[in-house]
């Protein structure tokens, strides 16, 4: 079979209602970024605000209007924000941008698959999250104002409109348009396993796979066990705030009146939000060190250092992260004895992942480095990957994480850990198969700019904060002058907000390269890196169908690069092994 | 007319990227190389870079430790908080180290190993030996620091020896706290959402509450009644009678509270002291308990490494022993002014920011003279 389906499309099959995984993954990527772009500026806004809190700024009348009368922020609105971005960042942009592009792009393309398992269910996939960003969009728009009980919405105060204005039409926005996410994150999910059990090309055993591949894998299998808790929390919360039922609520007065919900506990809500909430940030990390160990083993060009291991870690960590949701709660009010439990499996995950970071760095080592941007970014990937997840031991650990609880100690590690990893990942990501995408290069010295702007504002913006923690500033905090003993903090919040404004512009230099490159870039030759995967045999043209002719059949692992007796310092997958020639 | 310039200034900024870009473009073009290809020159470049900016990460954390020591929390004002503070600072101790041995390496061998088109990397796959140091090392340590945070956790969680405890009920709402004191018996009484009303603003339930307050809707069912035989228009008598049946039931409400509640809590509750101020005595051991009115707080007092959740519908609670007195601690801090403050660190609404509460330590002379000028339950609902 030499066709593989590739047949004359119009406008609307081949750019919307498109079945082919890699139009999917571009649309992802680009609503992804989209939201991203929106989350930035909303951080941008609250971050002036803190710096310079209670002033008015026309910025702050620009984007919010009647919230911001006179140019100062209304408190609610505040809320709205943070709430806000922290939503859009984790399950927009880095659930559905990161994991959405590059599982749809990369699964068929590195597997040598003509396509996803189902393309149908793929494009309703994107199309669930679409309407599901539109409604999020829309809900900023409504009089009482978008969600504002944090992105974790706990209830009651995510159940009682009078409560806090954002909790009314706000909220059931926002509750559809999860729930709608969900789904769609589900379609995707069961599409990505299915896919990489059953369409693997001839020769591509497991252990062969990429390790973008296992753990792009192992992402979805921990998203289909992890959404459907979000969505019984979800549908329970709904329940709770329009048919009268009292799973989370009890003896509520509010405005002067007591509500009639008896024997419901919020504390059921957290446990049931963070089962999927931890592993949600597996889903979010995940990804991403797959697409560097990828890019670090490709331009080091030297083999990554212990596949097995590397793949070891990726199912440890996963496993892990499904017992270890409650190191959330230390301070909920939950037996003392589960916290033990909780620390206990928490500072375990340490393990794999320390196992990882020494991988890639050993990786480098004897390497030949290659900078490309996308290298930049898998190097600065490491490097927060190690200082925010150092900090998780202390979070972790149940008797410090008293003091530090919803500190900005904690705001500092997660940005780190896993929002700079994230982003940092999926940077890296775009910089490397943005030829695959396009056809076409992005420009590199922009890219070198992009990145050591970004790096300097990122660090900047978020090691800060750590201090701030420890000296028990809380975080959701509208203004720190309400109390004296953050005063001599100011300093600090000043700095951090100059460095989050000049890490946000450079962003506006990366999506200037994105779209420039998109039209104008150099074009690109079929294996710009001198890859070793399936990926880099497909034609620049990106048809229908992913190869013109045979599919490619796979004799060796992805990592043979710079290996002894051979003609070049790669060799793709594809090629047969040599007489007497080792596999690794 | 900002506006217009920001725009005009974006519009142009672009243009003039889309310039330079499209210089360097034609540069290479001259010169015959693509742009995208990653030269020596690059290689060396960003290599250099990356360790340069290793060397002024590192340089940095040193400063901003050095420079921002001062304003982190200041010594603990607890008993269990030194424990608290001697695992953070060993666990800081690990952490630092780690950092500083890693990131180093990390941005040095991305210096060494800078490509050069005439070297090849090594292949090296995977080395079983490091890999395993690698594995059990970690371990080895967390386990220590696992085994010494259960240990710290377990003593901080400790409610076997509550005996001599002063008693204290902190009560969130949107936007601020009330404490309750268990009064002179020590013991603490019931209290409901549903028992609210007047000047019983935590909802206490005792005797005395409860007579007032049946009273209180005895009288205003009687001037209902009054209301009622005086209406003639339709609608309003329905509303009256709807005022009249929600009176009932808050009645039966109340009186099946009552009957619920063992007799010694009653009894107890007629003493405790309801008080917009947390006063502690020094030196003794101090159980907190957490109730919430509406929404999740959390009760946060960072001086004393104190926190706990306030959930409505739950009783939470914390136990710890003050050790330093406010006047103690201005001259430790060395500030004339300081106090210390209970806050919330749960969001709950617009003016999370700014509830807060006052703490007093001092000394238990002090605290017994100031707790013998407020007024007991029973006479302040009064």
């Amino acid at each position: 079979m030499s066709e593989h389906g590739h047949h004359e499309e119009n406008f609307f099959s081949k750019y919307v209602f498109s079945t082919d995984h890699k139009m999917i993954a571009k649309q992802f990527l680009i609503t992804g970024m989209t939201m991203g772009v929106i989350a930035m500026i909303m951080s941008v806004l609250f971050r002036i605000q803190l710096s310079n809190p209670g002033e008015p700024n026309p910025l702050f009348e620009l984007f919010l209007g009647d919230w911001a009368k006179g140019g100062v922020m209304d408190p609610n609105m505040y809320l709205a924000l943070v709430t806000i971005h922290g939503t859009l960042m984790v399950f927009f942009v880095l659930t559905a941008g990161l994991s959405g592009t590059f599982s749809n792009l990369l699964i068929p393309l590195q597997i040598g698959a003509v396509d996803m398992a189902s393309g149908f269910l793929n494009a309703m996939s994107y199309w669930f999250f679409f309407i599901s960003s539109v409604i999020m969009l829309i809900s900023l728009g409504v009089e009482t104002g978008p969600a504002s009980a944090g992105w974790t919405i706990y209830p009651p105060l995510s159940a009682l409109p009078q409560a806090i204005p954002g909790s009314g039409l706000g909220m059931t926005l926002w509750l559809i348009s999860m729930t709608l996410f969900i789904v769609s994150s589900l379609l995707g999910g069961l599409n990505y396993v299915v896919t990489i059990l059953n369409l693997r090309t001839k020769g591509l055993s497991m252990t062969r796979l990429p390790l973008t591949m296992w753990a792009f894998f192992v992402t979805a299998i921990l998203g289909i066990l992890s959404f459907p808790v979000l969505v019984s929390a979800v549908l329970l919360l709904v329940f709770d705030r329009s048919f009268g039922t009292s799973f989370y609520l009890s003896d509520i007065m509010i405005q002067g009146e007591v509500l009639s919900n008896v024997g419901g506990s919020p504390v059921l809500y957290e446990h049931l939000f963070w089962f999927l909430g931890h592993p949600e940030v597996y889903i979010v990390i995940l990804p991403a060190l797959g697409i560097t160990s990828e890019i670090i083993s490709t331009n080091s060009r030297k083999p990554i250092f212990g596949y097995r291991a590397m793949v070891g870690s990726i199912l440890g960590i996963a496993f892990l992260s499904f017992i270890v949701w409650a190191h959330h709660m230390f301070i909920s009010g939950m037996s003392p004895f589960l916290g033990s439990v909780f620390t206990f499996t928490t500072l375990l995950i340490a393990i794999p992942s320390a196992v990882k970071a020494f991988n890639y760095i050993t990786t480098l080592w004897k390497g030949n480095l290659q900078f490309t941007p996308a290298m930049l970014f898998s190097i600065g990937l490491v490097s927060t990957f190690i200082t925010g997840g150092l900090t998780g031991i202390v979070l972790g650990d149940s008797a410090l994480d008293i003091n530090v609880h919803d500190t900005y100690f904690v705001v500092g590690h997660f940005h780190i850990v896993m929002g700079l990893s994230a982003i940092f990942g999926m940077l890296a990501g775009v910089y490397h198969w943005f030829p695959k995408m396009y056809g076409r290069m992005m420009n590199k010295k922009l890219g070198y700019a992009h990145f050591w702007i970004t790096i300097v504002g990122a660090y900047g913006t978020f090691f800060p904060m750590h201090y701030l923690g420890l000296a028990g500033l809380p975080r959701r905090y509208y203004s720190n002058s309400a109390f004296p003993m953050f005063d001599n903090l100011q300093d600090i919040n000043e700095i951090v907000t100059v460095c989050a404004l000049i890490g946000a512009a450079a962003q506006f230099l990366f999506l200037f390269n994105f779209f420039y490159s998109i039209f104008r870039g150099e074009e690109a030759v079929q294996n710009p890196w001198k890859s070793n995967t399936l990926e880099w045999t497909t034609p620049v043209a990106r048809i229908h169908g992913n190869w013109p002719g045979e599919i490619p059949s796979v004799y060796r692992w992805p990592y043979d690069y710079s290996k002894p007796g051979a003609d070049a310092d790669f060799i793709p997958q594809n090629v047969p092994l040599k007489d007497g020639e080792e596999e690794h | 007319m900002t506006e217009l310039l920001i725009i005009v200034a974006i519009v142009v900024a672009v243009i003039a990227i889309a310039q330079v870009v499209k210089i360097f473009e034609l540069a290479n073009k001259i010169k015959g190389v693509k742009e995208s290809d990653i030269t020596d020159k690059d290689n060396d470049t960003q290599g250099k870079l990356l360790l340069t900016f290793g060397i002024l990460f590192m340089a940095s954390f040193f400063v901003m430790t050095a420079k921002w020591n001062h304003l982190l929390l200041p010594i603990s004002a607890s008993e269990h908080g030194v424990e608290i503070d001697l695992l953070m600072n060993i666990s800081m101790g690990v952490i630092i180290i780690v950092f500083l041995i890693t990131q180093p390496i990390l941005f040095f061998l991305s210096y060494k190993y800078r490509g050069r088109k005439d070297r090849t990397a090594t292949f090296i796959s995977h080395n079983d030996k490091a890999e395993i140091i690698w594995t059990i090392v970690p371990a080895v340590v967390l386990t220590v620091l696992i085994v010494y945070g259960l240990q710290t956790w377990s003593k901080i969680m400790d409610r076997s020896d509550l005996d001599d405890a002063v008693v204290v009920e902190l009560y969130g709402k949107q936007f601020d706290w009330t404490a309750r004191y268990a009064g002179a018996d020590n013991n603490l009484g019931a209290a409901n959402v549903r028992f609210i009303g007047g000047l019983n603003t935590v909802g206490v339930i005792s005797e005395s509450a409860y007579a007032k307050q049946m009273a209180g809707l005895d009288n205003n069912i009687a001037k209902a009644h009054v209301q009622m035989s005086e209406e003639l228009n339709a609608n309003k008598r329905v509303k009256i009678e709807a005022r009249l049946a929600k009176m009932e039931s808050k009645k039966s409400t109340l009186t099946a509270l009552v009957s619920i509640t063992p007799k010694d809590l009653l009894e107890a509750a007629e003493d405790d002291v309801v008080v917009k101020e947390l006063h502690l005595p020094v030196n003794k051991t101090v159980h907190l308990k957490f109730r919430s009115q509406d929404v999740i707080h959390s009760a946060y007092l960072p001086h004393f490494r104190v926190q706990m959740n306030c959930v409505p519908g739950m009783n939470t609670d914390f136990v710890f022993k003050p050790t330093i007195t406010t006047e103690e601690m201005r001259v430790e801090t060395g500030n004339e002014a300081f106090e210390y403050v209970l806050l919330c660190n749960k969001i709950c609404g617009a003016a999370h920011y700014n509830m807060q509460l006052k703490v007093i330590v001092e000394s238990e002379e002090d605290y017994n003279k100031w707790m013998a000028e407020q007024s007991v339950f029973a006479a302040s609902n009064n």
